[in-house]
This record gives structure tokens, C-alpha cells and sequence, in this order.
């Protein structure tokens, strides 16, 4: 069936066994548990997790749920912000850090990984005491009380998320650039064209799946995040994941089934969207194989 | 204003961190002239090529083009075109977009810009090629795209960066031609970086021969093989025999050497001190071997020697023959008629060359 | 560099480097600096120099020889190389069989790898609660088919099946990419140098695969010992982590020097571990060439 498996024996017999033995175990412990949700969102039980029969009510009480459409605007709200600056950020990161060479760079570049490798919950406790040391302070210098103080929200929230998407962006811009002959660039500068164009007619529509790789990453991570927004919220800052957590937190209801079916298409949607970007980043760099060739 | 020059540098150096790519090279190249830089990798004739472009800018010394100092200028404010080595074709324009995009930069209304990129395609013979994307050309094809991209928009003075390093064998050779041929037509000023000798030599009007950042002979191709100016250039340009010899005497360019024992007469452009070691350079086909009882050309030195090695090699014969002990001398004999192949190992021969091409080099 | 170049390098780097400046490294300074400050009842700090805190981590209490944060710190270091080596039992084996599959069954493989790995971590943890509950799938099932009921919500079982769960898919990406690298010829040289399956395996295969072992495992080592979902919501915060300890002393304890100190102690492991890890990767790639 395939070349590349050397001929085989009674060793190679079970040892093949094995692997698909481990493979369908690995597909239904990662699987399992995510149908099993999403069929008991649609089961007719207040109890949960005896079968009764099909229904679609859950779906309909989320949807009257001012908390929940509430928390899902502000998801959304925070995402797209903290997208769109972590984009724009960490894109112009990765263009400095491919292209430039500068003093202490390699630091620089060490604490670019940082906010990817620390666990959540460090930074988000940091924080938590910065931001609440800050508006403290601005609090007090500006002497506001009461409903006129600054306290932590949205803002906040999409502050921080932004803290962490700039590497993740940084990152994965920094792969297709890295991958761009740099020659292009001089070519043309060459032909007369100045940084700025460069840029815009080469560079760009060139690592623009990078850029768009990056942001579908930033997005996701942002509507996925709950540790970071926990610390860093407010009043009036509730994302989805918040809402869920407290729920979940208060007892199991078929309704949080619903909720997270709908947060689970969502993933679904962005996992099939960044595999078509990337089917179109290989196609391209496919491309350029063949043109070395 | 009319430059002396279409292209000057000006003691240029240039230092990555602590290494030195171009040190201290001064060099003129005249209005229409086919230059080559030649030379090893890492040469630095590359970096020379992209301090002309604005690339790279010089560490010190300056830049001129056309008696304008663009040394401090950037790429796009250069009237130079490059042809790349791997020909950097933009994957994501077609074709034409490629060749119009310098035109484009430049701000000439479209119907100028189209007709000219149809005039240079069809110059390029790939009239047809406009829609495609470079990615479904093949190499020649695409060699012929960067070069069009780069002579729409007549540039002073034209770049090309081993631009037929990638092509087979055969391809380059044809490709050799017909970039004479368009730079003749053109009569634009052309400097070509290459590592292939042979290729430098069948081009240029002038070649510039570099080694280690340093620009060591500037002549025409027939100067270059005949007059080496160096060892370095002597061996990188062809075959040459090196006998370590001791310098007799010297005037006038003209000087007597001891080659373990034999006196010989050379040429030679360095200066010599008498007593001193340097080496005999003469290069094997300059040398004719002769059986006893040849009669003397007046012209020529002759030494008798013990032929140790000999290799056909289809146009011609490669003889090793020793002159003395440890002194021995490659000579190659074009086949030419049976009598040519009439020389055999262990035969005793004479060898004799006309003086002028014998040549001492210090270095 | 040109003046202008400066300008651009200036303009390119300078509001990312502002942004991490501004929201991440002074946030941990400041978590640094507290550290070392008094507790303030209500939650905040009082600015009077105070090293108490360390001493509170380190110092035995009622007779104990290791206090409870110890535990806690030991029982997420200990969960998390568990973790990471139950994954790469499971991880390994299913990289290597998706590198052996043709191509296009390859990528349909690491797609459905990869979708846990975008799909929220929260509901994917909850999907566990949902089975494990005590009036869960599980017991439910177990019930209806005649067994008795087991309590398994909020034991460290549940908080490891959870772990492995969410860390699975960080372990099989990196293991796939230096499995797919690996020239299967090596492995018929091998052989035909005389080597058996085993030999095969554990001298040219193993070795090769080091790099994504090594990866795989800091991916997965480093977020487990931070968890906070698994263990708050599978372990019922009966089975703590230090992430529960991190978000009990700024929360419902307002102990935010003490939980600095125990962030701070943290970091210094993690970054240990890091730095040992990175030079163990250059001797490797220099041993490589």
C-alpha cells in the first residue's frame, strides 16, 4: 500500500496494527466528547444526559438570552479590535525584524516569544495588578469618583489580547516573509520603486496569506481566550467564554450544550478558513518551486 | 555634460561588519562598452554590481553614473536596470504587468507603456508571452522576461547578475550571443558579473578580473589571456604552466630567469628585483614541441625534455615533459595531422615558445 | 543605515515594541516589584518593602516538611510532565502514522488534528464535565447497563484526562513535522547495514525525531503547569494547580504580594527549564553537524 514502509514481517504486521489501533483510540478521544455535546444541545431533557428525544429549545432560549447576545457582541467587539491593531502591529514587527538588522535584535526577538510560551494565567495576573494600578492612579490624579471612574472593561480586555496576538502575528508574518525571495523587493526598488511601493505592490499581495494566516489565528485566540479576560475585564466586559464559564461554574444545562455547539461551529468555520489560506499560500509557494527548477 | 565615463568608482570599499567585499577599487566603464566583472564567489564582483544598483551602499569611496555621484542614492532613484540571477519575476504579475511595472514607476501614460512593452517583447522574441504568469514560462523564457523587464525602460546603463548562470549548457551559449547581439543594437552600457571565464571572454569589450575584494587586472579579453597582470589572474584565465624561477636579470620589461638551472627569457610588467623568486607563467598551447633535428625559430627559446604523460584529448594532445628534475611543463598539441600524435612517452623532445608569451609574476 | 532607513525602522518597530513595553513587560516588572511589597487588605499593595511573602512559600507549616503551595507546586510540575508523557505515548505512534499515509490522505489527518486545536479550549474541557459529571453520560450509561455508579469529577483522573485532552494536538503537530522530515531511506540503510526493527528505532528513527520530541514536549509542558480551566472545572478546585493558586491569591484571597511572589517563583522554574531546553538544542544541532 505504500513505498515507503520497508517489506513486511510478523513484526511489521502488528506493529502496523498497533499504529491504527493508537490512531482510531487518538480520533475518538479527541472526537468523542465534541459529538457527544453537540448531540445532547439537541436532546429535550432539562437533566442532561439521558436521551429523551430531539428538540431545538435550547437553541431558542440562547438566542432570547440578553446575557448571552450580550457576551457575544462584546466576543466579537474584542476580537475584531484586538485583531485589526495585533494585525497591523505585528505585521510591521515581522516586516523590521525581516528586513532590518539592529542592536540587541536577538533580545528583542527572544521577547517576542515571551507572551507565547508564558502560561495565560501569569499574564494575566500581571495584568490585573498593572492595569489596576493604573486606572487607580489616573483615578486619583483626575480625582474621579464613583460612576466617572475608569475601571476595567472592554478596553482593557482588547489591551491585553492585543499584548499577546502582536507575537502571534509577528510570527507567522515573519514565516511568509522569511519565504519571499528578497530579491523581489530589490527588483523592484530597481524598476524605480520607492520603500513605500515596494511594499504595496510586491511585498504585500506577496505575504498577504501570511497576514491573513495571522489574523485568523489572532481571532481565534482572542474569541477562544478566557484566563486573560478574566483577570482583565469589568463590569459590562463580559466575552462569551466568561459568560460560559460562569455557567458552567453554576451547574451543567443543556443550554450551555447549545451555546458551545454555536461557539464550536464558529471554530469550525475559522479552522476551514485558515486551511483555504493556506491552500492558497501552498499553491503559490508551489509555484515557486517549479520556477527554481 | 559628456562623462569620460558611463559608469566610475572611485576607491570604493565596502565592509560587511569585518569583512572586507570590496577594497580600494577604482574603475571606469565607457558609454556603450560590454564590461565583465570576473571572478571566484565571493569575489566581491556581486557587490560591486549592487553598489552600482544602490543595493549596497559604499563603506567609502563614491559611485558615479554619467559624472553624477549617486553614491549615497537609493535604488529607485538610479537610472540603472539589474537582471537578477534567479531573475526575481514578480510570481503574482503576468508577464507584461512585469515589464510594464518600471514604466509604471516612472508615471508614462498607458498606451505608451503598452506599446513599448509589445516593442520589447517582441525584441525578446516572446511576443506572445504577455497574458501568461511567469510561473509557466520555462527558464530561457524567463531569462528573456527579466532581461525585457529591464531594457524597456532604457536605462543608462544595464546591470546583469550571472544572468545565465541557470540555463543548461547549450541555452546559455545561444543566450551568449543574442545578448551581444541586443546590447550592439541597443548600445547600452552593459556590466556583466560572471564566474565563468570563457563566457567573460566570448562577451566583453572589457573585463575587470577581481579576487578577494580587490580589482586586480582591467583589460581586453586578448590582454587579459595574453598579458596576465598577476599569478591569480594568470591561473584563474585559462591553463598555465607556473616554473619557480629566479630573476637573473631585468630591463625594459624584458627579463632573464633561472629555471633549475636553465636560463630563459620572459616578459613581464611587474616590477623586478634581480636575484629575487618568482615564476615563470607560459600556457600549454603557446608551446610547440619538436622533434630532434627540427630546425630553430630565431624567435624562440628551446630546451630539451623527456616526455612523461600523454593524454588525447580529441582537438588536441596533452603532454607532460619534464625539463628537469621536479621542473616539468604542460604542453597541449592540436591534432592536426597524423604527424601530430607522433610523440611518444619516455621520447626525448624539444620544447621551445616564442618569448612574448613567457611571462614573470611575482604575484 | 540611511537616515531614512532609521525612520522606517523607527516607524516599523516602534509602536509593537511600545505595545509589548507598555502591556507586558512592565505588567511583569510590576508583578516583580510586588513581590517584594505588604499586602493590602481589600486587595492592592501598600509600597512598604516586605520580603514575607518568600518566606510564607518556602517556610514549613504545622510541622509539615513541605507546605501546602509546595505541593501544589510539585503536583503541577509532576501533572505536567505526566501529561506530556502520556501525549507523547499516544502522540507519537499517531505522528508516525499520518507521516506514513500517501499525501492527500496525509493532510485529510492533519486536519483533524488540527481542529481541536483552533476549537475552544473551554468548551472542550466542558464536553469532559459533561461525561465525567456525577449525573454525567458516563455514570448514566453505567447505570442503565446494570454497573454502579463511579466518582470520578473532581479527582486528579478527571484533571489528567482533561490535561491530556486539550494538550494532545500540541504534541502530534511538532512530532508530525520531524517524523515527515525524516528521509526513509536512512531506515533501509540501516537495515541493510544490519540493523533490526528496534535498532532501527531507537538509533537512526529516535534520534531524528529528537527535535520534535523536545518541541513537542515544551508545548505541552509549559501552558499544563499554568492550566487553570482543567483543574477549576474538572477538579472542582479540589485538585489544585498553581494556576488556581495564582487566581485564588489575587481573587478570593487578595494576597496579591504572595501570589507575585509564588508568579515569580514560577517563572524563574519555567525559564530554567526553557534555557536547559534551548542548550540541550544547540548541543544537539551542533552534534548534528
Amino acid at each position: 500500500m505504500n513505498e515507503r514502509q520497508p517489506a513486511g514481517s510478523d513484526f511489521l504486521r502488528w506493529g502496523k496494527r498497533l499504529l491504527w489501533a493508537n490512531m482510531i483510540f487518538s480520533f475518538l478521544f479527541l472526537y468523542l466528547p465534541i459529538v457527544i455535546l453537540v448531540a445532547f444541545s439537541f436532546n429535550d431533557s432539562k437533566l442532561g444526559a439521558r436521551w429523551v428525544g430531539f428538540t431545538t429549545q435550547w437553541y431558542v432560549s440562547m438566542a432570547q438570552s440578553e446575557a448571552i447576545l450580550t457576551a457575544m457582541e462584546n466576543s466579537l467587539i474584542v476580537a475584531l479590535a484586538s485583531t485589526i491593531i495585533a494585525t497591523i502591529l505585528g505585521t510591521m514587527t515581522a516586516m523590521a525584524m525581516e528586513r532590518f538588522r539592529f542592536p540587541f535584535q536577538r533580545t528583542y526577538d527572544g521577547i517576542l516569544y515571551l507572551p507565547v510560551i508564558i502560561p495565560d494565567i501569569v499574564m494575566a495576573i500581571s495584568l490585573l495588578a498593572f492595569f489596576s494600578l493604573l486606572l487607580g492612579g489616573v483615578n486619583n490624579l483626575l480625582g474621579l469618583e464613583g460612576n466617572a471612574a475608569l475601571r476595567p472593561g472592554l478596553v482593557t480586555v482588547i489591551i491585553a489580547h492585543v499584548a499577546f496576538n502582536i507575537s502571534f502575528v509577528a510570527i507567522v508574518v515573519r514565516t511568509s516573509l522569511g519565504e519571499l525571495d528578497p530579491g523581489l523587493e530589490e527588483a523592484a526598488q530597481d524598476l524605480g520603486a520607492n520603500e513605500w511601493t515596494t511594499f504595496r505592490r510586491v511585498t504585500l499581495p506577496l505575504i498577504m496569506p501570511g497576514i491573513l494566516g495571522g489574523a485568523l489565528l489572532a481571532f481565534t485566540l482572542s474569541l477562544d481566550d478566557f484566563v486573560i479576560t478574566f483577570f482583565t475585564t469589568g463590569p459590562g466586559g463580559t466575552t462569551l467564554p466568561i459568560e460560559v464559564f460562569g455557567r458552567i461554574r453554576r451547574a451543567i444545562s443543556p443550554e450551555i450544550n447549545a451555546i458551545s455547539t454555536a461557539m464550536l461551529l464558529v471554530s469550525m468555520i475559522l479552522v476551514i478558513v485558515s486551511q483555504l489560506v493556506q491552500r492558497r499560500t501552498a499553491a503559490l509557494s508551489s509555484n515557486s518551486v517549479q520556477e527554481t527548477q | 555634460m559628456a562623462a569620460t565615463f558611463d559608469v566610475e568608482l572611485r576607491t570604493v570599499t565596502k565592509h560587511f561588519g569585518s569583512f572586507t567585499a570590496v577594497k580600494d577599487v577604482s574603475l571606469g566603464i565607457r558609454q556603450g562598452e560590454f564590461f565583465s566583472l570576473l571572478g571566484p564567489s565571493g569575489c566581491g564582483k556581486t557587490t560591486n554590481l549592487r553598489m552600482i544598483a544602490g543595493f549596497e551602499l559604499p563603506t567609502s569611496g563614491s559611485i558615479l553614473l554619467g559624472g553624477k555621484d549617486v553614491s549615497q542614492l537609493p535604488p529607485f532613484k538610479r537610472n540603472v536596470n539589474t537582471v537578477f540571477q534567479n531573475y526575481a519575476l514578480f510570481p503574482h504579475l503576468s508577464v507584461s504587468d512585469n515589464v510594464a511595472f518600471g514604466l509604471e514607476m516612472k508615471g508614462i501614460d498607458k498606451a505608451e507603456i503598452a506599446k513599448r512593452v509589445k516593442e520589447t517583447l517582441e525584441m525578446v522574441r516572446l511576443p506572445d508571452s504577455g497574458k501568461k504568469k511567469p510561473n509557466q514560462l520555462s527558464g530561457g523564457q524567463r531569462q528573456r522576461i527579466a532581461l525585457a523587464r529591464a531594457i524597456v525602460n532604457r536605462p543608462q546603463v544595464l546591470l546583469l547578475d550571472e544572468p545565465l548562470g541557470a540555463l543548461d549548457l547549450k541555452l546559455r551559449k545561444a543566450m551568449q550571443l543574442e545578448l551581444k547581439e541586443l546590447q550592439r543594437q541597443l548600445a547600452i552600457t552593459f556590466v556583466f558579473v560572471t564566474h565563468d571565464q570563457e563566457e567573460a571572454l566570448v562577451m566583453s569589450d572589457r573585463i575587470g578580473v577581481m579576487d578577494h575584494g580587490v580589482l586586480r587586472q582591467v583589460g581586453t579579453p586578448a590582454a587579459i589571456y595574453d598579458r596576465p597582470a598577476d599569478r591569480f589572474v594568470a591561473d584563474f584565465i585559462g591553463d598555465t604552466n607556473f616554473l619557480p624561477c629566479r630573476v637573473v636579470d631585468h630591463r625594459n620589461g624584458t627579463a632573464h630567469v633561472q629555471v633549475a638551472g636553465l636560463t630563459m627569457s620572459a616578459s613581464s610588467d611587474q616590477t623586478l628585483t634581480d636575484n629575487s623568486s618568482a615564476y615563470l607563467a607560459i600556457r600549454p598551447e603557446k608551446v610547440q614541441l619538436y622533434g630532434p633535428d627540427t630546425p630553430h625559430n630565431p624567435n624562440e627559446e628551446r630546451f630539451a625534455g623527456v616526455i612523461v604523460e600523454t593524454v588525447f584529448m580529441g582537438t588536441d594532445t596533452r603532454y607532460v615533459v619534464e625539463l628537469a628534475e621536479d621542473i616539468q611543463i604542460v604542453v597541449r598539441q592540436q591534432n592536426r595531422n597524423i604527424a601530430s600524435t607522433r610523440f611518444a612517452l619516455g621520447q626525448t623532445v624539444d620544447v621551445g615558445w616564442e618569448t612574448v608569451f613567457a611571462r614573470v609574476l611575482v604575484s | 543605515m540611511t537616515q531614512r532607513r532609521k525612520a522606517l525602522l523607527a516607524f516599523l518597530l516602534g509602536p509593537g515594541a511600545g505595545w509589548l513595553l507598555l502591556f507586558f513587560l512592565l505588567p511583569g516588572a510590576l508583578v516583580i516589584v510586588y513581590s517584594i511589597l505588604t499586602r493590602k487588605d481589600g486587595g492592592g499593595v501598600e509600597w512598604i518593602v516586605d520580603f514575607s511573602s518568600y518566606v510564607k512559600l518556602f517556610s514549613p507549616t504545622d510541622g509539615a516538611v513541605i507546605n501546602d503551595f509546595m505541593v501544589i507546586f510539585a503536583r503541577s510540575l509532576w501533572w505536567a510532565a505526566l501529561t506530556s508523557f502520556v501525549c507523547l505515548l499516544i502522540g507519537y505512534p499517531l505522528a508516525y502514522f499520518i507521516a506514513l499515509q500517501p499525501a492527500h490522505v496525509r493532510s485529510t489527518y492533519l486536519f483533524l488534528v488540527l481542529i481541536p486545536f483552533w476549537t475552544n479550549f473551554l468548551v472542550r474541557t466542558y464536553a469532559w464535565k459533561f461525561i465525567l459529571n456525577n449525573n454525567g453520560l458516563l455514570n448514566t450509561l453505567l447505570q442503565d447497563w446494570g454497573f454502579e455508579r463511579i466518582a470520578i469529577i473532581n479527582t486528579p483522573t478527571a484533571v489528567l484526562i482533561g490535561l491530556v485532552y486539550g494538550s494532545l494536538p500540541f504534541m502530534v503537530l511538532p512530532l508530525y513535522a520531524s517524523i515527515e522530515k525524516l528521509d526513509f531511506d536512512l531506515v533501509e540503510a540501516a537495515q541493510d547495514l544490519g540493523a533490526n526493527y528496534l535498532s532501527v528505532f531507537r538509533r537512526i528513527i529516535l534520534p531524528l525525531t529528537a527535535p520534535g520530541i523536545g518541541a513537542g514536549i515544551v508545548l505541552v509542558f509549559i501552558p499544563v503547569t499554568g492550566q487553570y480551566i482543567v483543574p477549576t472545572i474538572l477538579g472542582g478546585g479540589k485538585v489544585a494547580m498553581l494556576g488556581n493558586l495564582l487566581a485564588q491569591q489575587f481573587g478570593p484571597a487578595l494576597n496579591w504580594p504572595f501570589g507575585s511572589a509564588i508568579s515569580v517563583i514560577f517563572m524563574v522554574l519555567l525559564m530554567a527549564a526553557v534555557v536547559f531546553y534551548l542548550r540541550s538544542e544547540n548541543r544537539d544541532g551542533e552534534a548534528g553537524l
